[in-house]
């Protein structure tokens, strides 16, 4: 993981509640075994017609060029598939403004240094009026700003926050504490 | 101070203690691992120049790609190199298998209980949101993404917050025909999609102690759908014999094994729920808190995007829609307890002529068992499709799918746009009821079977 610490970009409003993992990534493209390539199948089923062609409607065919998503609550509800992040990013989406993740997606967007940021529900709301908008993201200091200029404080996870900014793996956390591992396996053994 | 379970699970569990700046580091006791969320985590081992830390507690097993038709014929080449993947990785890193003919090869989550490797006090964790599952045994479960399954496979643990937790106590005596399921669609209805983040939810009350195992883990395995990190039911003697009848009457449950949430434990948010007056539940949505009684008329303000897509009309009844597809299965309901009812309803009657009904046992061993007590004659003769096990149409990878348009009432737990196949729709709903929506060709209620059929 790139070590992030700030991001701008452009930011489109997709403000569905309870966007599942399955129509970011449905199941039929989970066949693979390799995280390449998953953006061409990022929303599938909204982004494309039966027919293959591409929906005009649907927000990311019109702000082909979002980087950012603001999105409704509980995005990434459903299933624990990594799939679903990693097709974010393949895509080009880095930031994500909601107001209540489901848990294990953010877990994995965060890990994955797809920044997904918790927002008060009147703030996200104002900031997903202003869509399509340029936005800016500082990790350090925790804050997002549209093209109003007005600034929006947000707290990250302090642990997910440290792994963003110093493009940190908490594999090697976990395998720095393998001593600690060591003994609580004797004594629980 | 008084403990809940969960609190206790977690402190026995805590390797390095949550910090301000991380979180705490947690032993997992068991690993369960399947061929859609494993490949990458093998990959990143395999770079990281990193092995598996304690093969004996993990368990593999190969079930969303792998086909339920009896030819067992591979839906396309990439599900059967997904299997293939499995098989390898597990075998080079001697990590122990199911595959497709191994005896007892099931759904992850209906074979970890069956084969006595799911038990009380334990950690357990799979990429895969269901594992909330194994909850039922008193054990603290939930499902991880891929990057975490690394990590396990490296460390045997997991970083992880504290959640919050939130006791359901359902109170009251279900009417007959009201199942486990139809009080899952009820809770997740009451608490919202998201209503559970954050939170371990310990389902406790009289309702919860007389289900069985079987019951229980239908509850557990749904916790999920209401955004929870895990569900749980404490341990007693439903659980402790379900046990010795999978590992031989001698097997002792270690004093650890037998905690349960201390009289005064604080939860951080509480339920009550009497379910008395419960009937069975069905959705009518594209998320699985959008259910309804099944005698209830879609609500006027029901979220138009859902309407639309299902081609429902707000005001309209549910019972009398036409279906064209009835789903037996999945990790929800796919075990011998779900099959038993759905063969209940069966018995003597006929599937509706323009209706396909699939039957899909949860495992290797549930196949068997509904065999040997003839229910797989039962479902012919009505005209439904008895398959191999495996996930099927809960999640349509592997051949088992919806036409689009197609509507279908399904036992599993996700009525998501396309859950089963691209355009599919779907309403969610307990083993009798579907049985019940089978024979009618229609939603119908399973209490007043002879008077829709
Ligand atoms: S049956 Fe469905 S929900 Fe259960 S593990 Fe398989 S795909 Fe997931």
């Amino acid at each position: 993981m790139k070590p992030i610490r700030m991001f701008q970009g452009m930011a489109a409003a997709l403000m569905r509640s309870d966007v599942d993992t399955d129509q970011i990534i449905p199941a039929r493209f989970l066949k693979v075994t390799t995280k390449d390539g998953l953006g061409r199948h990022l929303f599938s089923d909204w982004r494309y017609h039966a027919d293959g062609s591409p929906d005009p409607e649907f927000v990311l065919n019109k702000n082909p060029e979002a980087t950012a998503l603001v999105v409704g609550d509980n995005f990434g509800c459903g299933s624990s598939r990594e799939h679903a992040p990693w097709a974010l990013l393949d895509y080009g989406i880095r930031v994500l403004i909601g107001s209540g993740f489901a848990d294990i997606f953010r877990s994995n967007a965060l890990r994955n240094g797809l920044v997904a940021i918790n927002l008060a529900i009147e703030e996200r709301d104002r900031l997903a009026a202003l869509c399509p908008d340029e936005i800016s993201v500082n990790v350090f200091d925790q804050y997002v700003r549209f093209g109003d200029g007005k600034s929006t404080t947000f707290q990250l996870e302090p642990f997910a926050r440290h792994c963003l900014l110093h493009g940190m793996n908490s594999l090697d956390f976990l395998i720095s504490h393998s001593k600690a591992i060591d003994f609580y396996e004797e004594v629980h053994s | 101070m008084s403990q809940t379970l969960f609190d206790k699970i977690w402190e026995r569990h805590v390797v390095v203690p949550e910090k301000d700046d991380h979180p705490a580091v947690i032993y997992i006791d068991l690993h369960l691992i399947h061929e859609v969320t494993s490949p990458q985590a093998f990959t990143a081992l395999k770079e990281n120049n990193l092995t598996v830390r304690c093969p004996q507690k993990t368990l593999g097993t190969a079930d969303h790609s792998i086909p339920t038709n009896p030819t067992r014929q591979f839906a396309d080449q990439q599900a059967a190199d997904q299997v293939s993947r499995l098989l390898e990785n597990c075998r080079e890193h001697g990590i122990r298998c199911l595959d497709l003919n191994d005896p007892a090869q099931g759904i992850v989550h209906v074979v970890g209980p069956e084969l006595g490797y799911t038990q009380p006090g334990m950690t357990i964790v799979c990429g895969d949101s269901h594992t909330s599952t194994h909850g039922a045994f008193g054990a603290l479960a939930f499902g991880i993404g891929t990057s975490e399954v690394t990590g396990v496979l490296a460390t045997q643990c997991l970083l992880q917050r504290k959640p919050k937790t939130l006791s359901i106590t359902l109170e009251g005596t279900l009417a007959p025909l009201v199942t486990a399921k139809d009080v899952a669609l009820h809770v997740i209805a009451k608490l919202g999609a998201g209503g559970g983040a954050g939170f371990v939810i310990e389902f406790r009350g009289e309702v919860v102690r007389g289900f069985s195992m079987e019951s229980r883990m239908t509850l557990c395995n749904m916790s999920i759908e209401a955004g929870a990190r895990a569900g749980m039911v404490a341990p007693d003697d439903v659980t402790f014999a379900y046990l010795r009848s999978k590992l031989g009457e001698d097997w002792q449950p270690q004093s650890w094994q037998r905690e349960t949430s201390d009289p005064k434990a604080r939860f951080d948010r509480e339920v009550f729920l009497d379910v008395s007056e419960l009937t069975p539940v069905i959705t009518y949505g594209t998320s699985p808190d959008q259910s309804l009684p099944i005698h209830a008329n879609i609500p006027s303000d029901a979220a138009s995007r859902c309407l639309d897509y299902m081609g429902f009309e707000s005001g309209g009844s549910l019972t009398g829609i036409k279906v064209d597809v009835v789903f037996v299965g999945s990790c929800t309901n796919g075990r011998i307890e779900d099959l038993r009812l759905a063969a209940k309803i069966l018995e003597g009657k006929k599937v509706a002529a323009h209706t396909r009904m699939l039957i899909v046992p949860g495992s290797g061993a549930v196949k068997r068992a509904a065999e040997a007590e003839g229910l797989d004659r039962v479902f012919m003769e009505a005209g439904a499709e008895w398959r191999e096990p495996g996930c099927s149409m809960c999640i349509a990878m592997n051949g088992d799918q919806l036409q689009p348009g197609q509507l279908a009432v399904s036992t599993s737990n996700r009525n998501f746009e396309g859950r089963q196949g691209p355009g599919g729709r779907t309403m969610l709903a307990s083993p009798a009821t579907a049985a019940a929506c089978a024979v009618a060709g229609a939603v119908a209620d399973p209490r007043f079977l002879e008077v829709t059929a």
